[in-house]
């Protein structure tokens, strides 16, 4: 809690920040309008009034973005086309769906890496080059062809999310299923406990820890690709769309809200994760 | 239905020698160990083009490795345009001023433990959140043209960076610190000779992260509004008019410059971190 001061100091002075910032960037327009008007430039004071609530600005201010977070997360019925809890609901079952899809997929690779030398050789390497390409530029196209052949709505994007997300766990997992060191090893040999005996009793525990990182950073992972998952479906629905058709329509307001409604559920999602991590390491005794 | 069964046959072939060579004497060497990824990549390849054939997938559903080839050299005037477009304009640009912004306020927020106190939470906050969101405003405001791609990756870049290079700032040791004050050497003096190398193996951990997400940040940011050429406006046109094989043309082009510029990144990571255990051999 130390930190806690200076990280508010911090928030503020950037709250400061973004206001001048938006009476500076939104200011051209107010010119604008007067010289139109063929009326004198405003003075300062009454130029902050005009800039901060405008109703496209070029940057919205903290507080409109806030009464529009609030208003289309509680103001209306969530059942609405304009709902945030609408959308981000719809987000955030793709992300939730990709996120054990990918696990899944990263924890049985990493079980199969640790078991079979020529599947450590051979897939590792393809692991780690397929994560210098940008496999967010696929997301189109994943989308669009699945849609041809009838997958729609939620399986697609879930899939773009589960291959961002099963990298962080694969490589997590690798480390954290070799983690139990020769000792411990040799006492399960000296048992005669059989491959699954060791993976279910030594392994699998040991690499709860990793496991848990991994988690946090691919949960974050999906939530991107679930976001981008949505922008070529051409602006339906999910927070994606939302950024979409705010920049199709020049609602800036609109953009800005459901870019800090996805920051939250990022946030949330996170938290989340660490909570489970906390009780389980807790409950197994591994807790730091 | 031939060519699916001998694309079965030819993948257990693969798997039995790459089973067999890894536990070879050949694994001692360097050559042996590329060599068992090389063929699994390459088992890959051929079993793809079989499986399409064998089933008849449809082009327009995933084309066959040989097609997308064909096309790739058919089209590499198209596909040079839009590598310089998307990633020597937009995401080379941002990642060097990224990059360098990062570094610079790093240093530059390391004297004061009350800033890092205040920006490091928010900054590792940041650098979790879906900042491609951002990539419509940044459109918004600085055009079409790569210049709102290469802010999009400065964006992008610049919080994993900040936060490895001031973990990296505190990797000295105590010791070598107070050596330096016995040297009575200055903040600048201890910064350049001790600090700064000892944080280079973080700073180019958050470099190799960048260099991702630099391409990511070019591509996806193309897709809120570009110029007619780029490589996430050829990917979003080519599916529009289901020219899947350009598409996976341009996703080769991304891979290709994605592993390059990752892998000439860790090349001067070797080269300037040589000192480090995880760099010896």
């Amino acid at each position: 809690m130390r930190s806690l001061g200076p990280v508010l100091v911090v928030l503020a002075v950037i709250t400061v920040l973004w206001y001048a910032a938006a009476v500076w960037l939104n200011s051209a327009w107010v010119y604008d309008q007067a010289v139109r008007a063929e009326a004198e430039p405003p003075s300062f004071g009454q130029l902050v009034p005009l800039t901060i609530n405008q109703e496209r600005p070029v940057l919205p201010t903290p507080h409109q973005v806030v009464s529009e977070l609030v208003g289309s997360t509680f103001g209306m019925s969530i059942t609405s086309k304009k709902s945030l809890v609408y959308h981000g609901w719809i987000t955030v079952s793709a992300t939730l769906l990709g996120f054990v899809m990918g696990t899944l997929l990263g924890i049985m690779l990493a079980v199969g890496i640790i078991h079979n030398r020529a599947m450590d050789l051979s897939v590792m390497p393809w692991a780690i080059a397929s994560q210098t390409i940008p496999i967010l530029a696929i997301a189109p196209m994943i989308i669009v062809v699945m849609n041809s052949m009838g997958v729609q709505g939620l399986v697609p994007k879930a899939i773009i999310s589960a291959f961002l997300s099963f990298f962080p766990v694969l490589v997590g997992m690798v480390k954290g299923l070799r983690s139990p060191d020769h000792m411990q090893l040799d006492l399960l040999a000296t048992y005669g406990a059989t491959k699954s005996q060791t993976l279910w009793k030594l392994r699998l525990p040991a690499s709860m820890p990793y496991l848990f990182t991994s988690l946090k950073v691919g949960i974050a992972a999906s939530l991107v690709g679930a976001i981008v998952g949505e922008l070529p479906t051409g602006a339906v629905k999910g927070l994606g769309a939302r950024l979409l058709s705010g920049s199709y329509y020049g609602q800036t307001v609109q953009i800005w809200a459901a870019l800090f409604a996805a920051a939250l559920v990022a946030a949330g999602l996170v938290a989340i994760v660490s909570w489970v991590e906390r009780g389980t390491l807790k409950r197994m005794g591994m807790a730091r | 239905m031939i060519w699916f069964l001998a694309g079965l046959a030819i993948w257990a072939g693969a798997w039995a020698l790459n089973v067999r060579l890894s536990h070879s004497r050949l694994m001692g060497s360097r050559a042996g160990r590329l060599l068992v990824p090389a063929i699994f990549g390459l088992t890959l390849l051929v079993v793809w083009e079989f499986v399409v054939r064998g089933l008849q997938v449809p082009g327009v559903i995933l084309p066959p490795p040989s097609a997308i080839g064909a096309r790739f050299a058919s089209e590499l005037p198209t596909l040079w345009a839009d590598f310089q477009q998307t990633f020597v304009k937009g995401a080379l640009r941002g990642y060097a001023f990224g990059c360098s912004a990062a570094f610079l306020t790093a240093i530059a927020i390391d004297r004061s433990p009350f800033l890092q106190r205040g920006l490091l939470p928010v900054g590792n906050f940041v650098a979790a959140l879906p900042i491609v969101g951002i990539a419509p405003i940044l459109v918004m405001w600085f055009g079409f043209d790569w210049q709102s791609k290469a802010a999009v990756v400065v964006v992008m870049v610049f919080f994993p960076v900040l936060v490895n290079t001031v973990a990296g700032l505190k990797a000295s040791e105590t010791m070598q610190r107070d050596l330096m004050a016995t040297y009575s050497a200055s903040y600048l003096q201890t910064l350049l000779k001790l600090r700064l190398p000892a944080a280079l193996p973080f700073v180019f951990n958050g470099f190799k992260i960048a260099t991702t997400l630099a391409l990511i940040g070019a591509i996806v940011a193309e897709f809120f509004g570009s110029p007619i050429v780029g490589m996430g406006f050829r990917i979003t046109a080519e599916v529009g008019r289901l020219g899947l094989d350009m598409v996976w043309a341009e996703i080769a082009v991304a891979a290709l410059a994605g592993s390059a510029f990752y892998g000439a990144v860790s090349l001067i990571e070797r080269r300037m971190t040589f000192w480090h255990p995880s760099q010896r051999r």
